[in-house]
């Protein structure tokens, strides 16, 4: 029997280590590098680059983050997922947060036990078609077979808004965005349907994006912002707050440029002073160094540095600001104070 | 192991575990017995401590709630209001459907590959070699992508059959093939249709009934009947008639460009038909090899004395090789049978709604209910699985040779 009691304890003594600590801020800590999920590939958003290098907007929050806490921007895993694996990757601790376009929801922020930190894109949910086809208007797409990503909120959003307006299709299911591009650019759909900014970024990539029109109904809500794991608040807030430093450093004119500048000795509007570390220690409250907001901007510019850098219209997916400008902009974002 | 170190066993020493091959396989059986058991014990605490962690519970109560999303290929009717239970439904359904349609075909394809394995002819021999060795040798995974990848890319669009001059059209009218998948006309039934059907299936029992009286007489008076000219008679007549007389219940509804896609008519998908064959294909190569091994398994005195009483070598096949190949053949074709229906489960890499595309991700997905769901799907494939082999075992027995 002593080997049973040996074995029990044995199993015991690795059960205890199996389960993935609360404090991921420690793990990350210790692991001296961020476990970032984004997507497959999706350019402007989370793409590598011919070099390997990840590139986009979402992964220019994971670079903040990984700036914030390891005060390195290339410390980050970055882990593509799916739609469907997505949530998977988080529950189960492969991922330390994810950014992936992932639209905030009631169920997601509560029955799958995540935590949504904020915005960084206020999206919609939009329809592309072949210009030949003739199509203005998603009312006008009775019968047609449309391509959707699987395990998303837009695959109930298609459902509700034909049933809505009475009219049928006929879904083709598909797992990444690269195959509903390959369907669509095969004719085995008609129309594809995601986030609009998706399907500028995906018609961007295309070699004559010129014959494909988005039709003018956006049909959904989707904020898209990163998430981390419920229970966690201490991550959960590290995460919410370097978004928020970026979207503050807009407001406030502090960009990749000046930040080293403003940070070197406290500057007269004291707001920034908090943000940078040279007036109260604000890091120290959340964990980290008093730079951390300063590593954080300087990682990949404020938020809208790396909007017009990677989605903006100086780019060819060409995205105008709307309803992603600052409040004083008429926009929607807008950052809780610093203090 | 408390019976193993009983004090009473005088001359037992516990060296004698190891040592003594009396005790030894018991020691090595009970050892793996205790890792099994602390392995399953282990993995379970440690999906529970971690749902807990994670204030996750089982809940069944996600299969009552809406689906929300809509399903391409519904043998039942099912709209996105409808449960998640009834698109379990569903895919369980389609998951059966392409279960059964391969398994009939590699059948199929197997045995017709597996006895021109056998042929004389040089040429044809090879080929079948070729085809068993490319087929059985690549994942079914890449058949399946290539089949769907061809079919998608190598076919018109519907919109290819539009306009004046259309890049594509219609089959003799009635078929239009697509890279959506085929539309072929389907059946319409109007009142009166089961009579024509009954009066179908009546003909066919005739038939038979016909044979086995010409067999007889045969053998009773040696007076031979005309066999082929009456069964086709008997096979279109009496329908033909009453398909007349009842005013023609049962018509045929063709597929029609009509906006986006074909309407009417009946379609079957790419998906299911890329599913299909791959699954067909890929499984007959293995079965072309069991029917190769069970006729080969029948010694060839058994054919040279049924050719030594002057049966023709058709017949040899037929009444003598093949039934007692059969029973070497079908052991392994349970197997196969089985293969078909797990990797029926690849169904999502090329979009068909299967049981594990639907319950197994997009209700997986949306509801979050992982582990149920999967415990859901283990039960259901496990059923099916031993549904098929219990048919197959009975069947065997059937077969089998009685010792006498
Ligand atoms: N916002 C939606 C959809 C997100 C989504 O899947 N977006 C697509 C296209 S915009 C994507 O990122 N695809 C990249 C990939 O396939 O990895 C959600 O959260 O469910």
């Amino acid at each position: 029997m002593k080997q049973s009691v040996f074995f029990g304890a044995l199993t015991g003594a690795v059960l205890v280590g199996g389960i993935a600590g609360a404090a991921t801020l420690d793990d990350v800590k210790a692991r001296g590098k961020l476990n970032c999920g984004v997507t497959t590939g999706l350019v402007g958003f989370a793409a590598p680059d011919a070099n390997g290098n990840w590139e986009g907007f979402d992964v220019a929050v994971c670079r903040a983050v990984a700036a914030a806490v390891l005060g390195d921007p290339n410390a980050v895993e970055f882990v593509p997922t799916t739609g469907k694996t997505r949530f998977t990757a988080l529950a189960s601790g492969e991922i330390d947060m994810l950014a992936r376009n992932t639209t905030w929801t009631f169920s997601r922020d509560t029955d799958l036990k995540f935590d949504f930190v904020g915005i960084n894109y206020y999206d919609g949910q939009g329809f592309i078609v072949p210009k030949a086809l003739g199509v203005t208007s998603a009312k006008d797409l009775d019968g047609a077979t449309v391509c959707i990503q699987t395990g998303t909120t837009t695959e109930l959003n298609l459902a509700d808004y034909f049933r809505a307006n009475n009219i049928s299709y006929e879904p083709v299911p598909i797992e990444t965005n690269a195959e509903g591009q390959q369907q669509y650019l095969a004719g085995a759909c008609d129309a594809y349907t995601t986030d609009a900014s998706g399907l500028a970024a995906t018609r961007a990539t295309f070699e004559t994006p010129s014959d494909h029109v988005i039709l003018p109904e956006i049909i959904s809500k989707e904020p898209l912002g990163p998430l981390v794991r419920h229970g966690d608040n201490d991550w959960g807030d590290i995460v919410m707050w370097t978004l928020n430093a970026l979207i503050a450093a807009e407001e406030y004119g502090v960009t990749s440029a000046n930040v080293e500048e403003l940070s070197a000795a406290a500057g007269d509007n004291p707001e920034v002073n908090r943000l940078l570390g040279t007036e109260d220690n604000l890091g120290a409250m959340i964990g980290l160094d008093a730079t951390w907001a300063k590593d954080a901007i300087a990682a990949g510019g404020n938020y809208g540095e790396i909007f017009e850098k990677n989605i903006g219209e100086s780019t060819p997916i060409g995205l105008a600001r709307g309803l992603n400008a600052q409040w004083t902009e008429g926009g929607l974002l807008y950052a809780p104070p610093f203090r | 192991m408390t019976t193993l170190s009983d004090p009473t066993q005088e001359s037992f020493r516990l060296s004698m575990l190891l040592n003594d091959t009396r005790y030894r396989s018991i020691t090595f059986q009970a050892i793996a017995l205790i890792l099994l058991v602390a392995a399953i014990w282990y993995l379970m605490s440690n999906l529970f401590a971690n749902l807990e962690e994670q204030g996750l519970n089982i809940s069944y109560s996600f299969l009552g709630s809406t689906a929300g999303y809509d399903i391409n290929q519904t043998l039942i009717p099912y709209s996105s209001q409808s449960t998640n239970l009834r698109a379990a439904f569903v895919g369980v359904l389609n998951t059966l459907l392409v279960a059964v349609l391969a398994c009939v075909m590699a059948t199929i394809f197997g045995v017709i590959a597996g006895v021109l394995r056998l042929s004389n002819n040089w040429l044809v021999r090879k080929l079948m070699a070729v085809y068993v060795e490319i087929f059985r040798n690549i994942p079914v995974l890449i058949w399946i992508l290539i089949i769907y990848f061809i079919m998608t890319a190598a076919m018109p669009a519907p919109s290819a059959f539009r306009g004046d001059e259309p890049a594509a059209s219609m089959i003799l009218g009635s078929f239009a093939f697509t890279n959506r998948g085929v539309y072929i006309p389907s059946p319409v039934l109007e009142p009166g249709w089961m009579i024509v059907v009954a009066t179908f299936v009546a003909s066919i029992i005739g038939i038979v009934a016909y044979r086995r009286y010409s067999t007889k007489l045969l053998y009773d008076t040696g007076r031979l009947l005309p066999r082929f000219w009456p069964s086709v008679a008997i096979f279109f007549i009496p329908t033909l008639l009453v398909f007349f007389l009842m005013g023609r219940p049962i018509s045929l509804d063709y597929p029609a460009l009509a906006g986006f896609n074909f309407r009417g008519g009946l379609q079957i998908g790419a998906p299911l038909i890329a599913l299909w064959f791959a699954l067909s294909i890929y499984t007959g190569a293995f079965i072309a090899e069991n029917v190769r091994a069970g006729i080969q398994a029948v010694s060839r005195g058994q054919s040279e004395a049924a050719a030594a009483l002057g049966l023709r070598p058709g017949r040899i096949m037929n009444l003598v090789v093949l039934p007692q190949a059969l029973r070497v053949i079908i052991p392994p074709l349970i197997s196969q049978y089985l293969n078909i229906t797990k990797n029926s489960s690849l169904a999502i890499l090329v979009g068909y709604a299967d049981i594990t595309a639907t319950l197994g991700g997009i209700t997986l997905n949306q509801t979050g209910r992982a582990i149920e769901c999967v415990l859901l799907l283990m039960l259901f494939y496990l059923t099916i699985s031993l549904i098929i082999s219990l048919i197959l075992n009975v069947y065997n027995s059937a077969v089998r040779l009685r010792e006498r």
